[in-house]
């Protein structure tokens, strides 16, 4: 132990003017790919950084209204769910292996998905929603969580993320 | 580790300069701490103070910035503006806690 009068104070980096973007495009709906680029968007949030989710594809249903609380996680093809793969499609699995993964996120205190987006949606994140996709799915902004910043085509986000660090989930 | 004087107080911090020893912490300290890195302390911000150091008492572990708008009553956008940019790290900072290991 050293002893020292002079008081540590910890850098936040306040001073420095943070430019640093991060861009997660998210373009699977199942549970276990939803929650990879929540969590991480979330951190980034919390560390000052700028974050933009797009929402793309099979991604689109986690800010569907109607489709975002019934993410489904399936153990089929998945070799990470550690299930004999013959056992993996037989019914009723997914729905059994989603009621674990949401038992589990739940003792951890991990919101649910719309929750999550919230959450997201007031620590700052931009919330964007893929033009195409909402085509595809005839769907439009009253069908989409209510924190969305737009929906936007793919040349849009890229503008908008000039610069940005970008994941792809 | 090592020992720093907070407001006339010699108290044990790690190398970022995070009190470790939750006894050593006192109001006049947070009031110090806030001061270090430019956060003037309101009602708002003694509320979340408070509820960290309740909250870490009962749990033992720092409460992160979801746990303090669930179970705290204050909430996120309000806490962005209170800390600004890292309130996680900022709140427990001034609370004379260690930073939340929980990822949400």
């Amino acid at each position: 132990m050293t002893a020292t009068a002079e008081m540590i104070v910890p850098s936040f980096d306040d001073e420095k003017e943070t430019d640093r973007t991060l861009a997660i495009i998210c373009s699977k709906g199942s549970l276990d790919m939803a929650y990879p680029g929540l969590i991480l968007g979330n951190a980034a949030l919390g560390e000052g950084v700028d974050v933009h989710l797009f929402f793309t594809f099979w991604g689109f249903d986690i800010i569907t209204k109607g489709r975002m609380e019934h993410l489904k996680f399936s153990p089929v093809g998945n070799p990470a769910a550690h299930m004999p793969a013959a056992l993996a499609p037989l019914p009723g699995m997914t729905t059994m292996a989603t009621h674990m993964m949401n038992k589990s996120l739940e003792e951890l205190e991990i919101p649910s998905v719309p929750e999550f987006l919230e959450l997201i949606k007031a620590s700052g994140a931009k919330i964007w929603a893929c033009r195409l996709s909402a085509d595809m799915n005839h769907l439009d902004e009253s069908d989409l969580f209510d924190g969305l910043d737009g929906i936007i085509n793919a040349s849009d986000f890229i503008e908008l993320t000039e610069g940005a660090q970008l994941l792809f989930i | 580790m090592a020992t720093t004087v907070i407001n006339g107080k010699e108290v044990v911090v790690d190398d970022e300069g995070f009190m470790t020893q939750y006894d050593q912490w006192d109001e006049d300290i947070a009031s110090a701490l806030a001061a270090a890195i430019d956060v003037d302390l309101t009602d708002e911000h003694w509320k979340v103070i408070n509820f960290l150091r309740e909250d870490f008492k009962e749990k033992g572990e720092t409460p992160t910035i979801r746990r303090v708008s669930t179970a705290g009553g204050v909430d996120t956008k309000k806490l962005f503006q209170l800390f600004p940019k890292k309130p996680a790290k900022k709140m427990s900072y001034i609370a004379g806690l260690p930073k939340p290991h929980g990822c949400v």
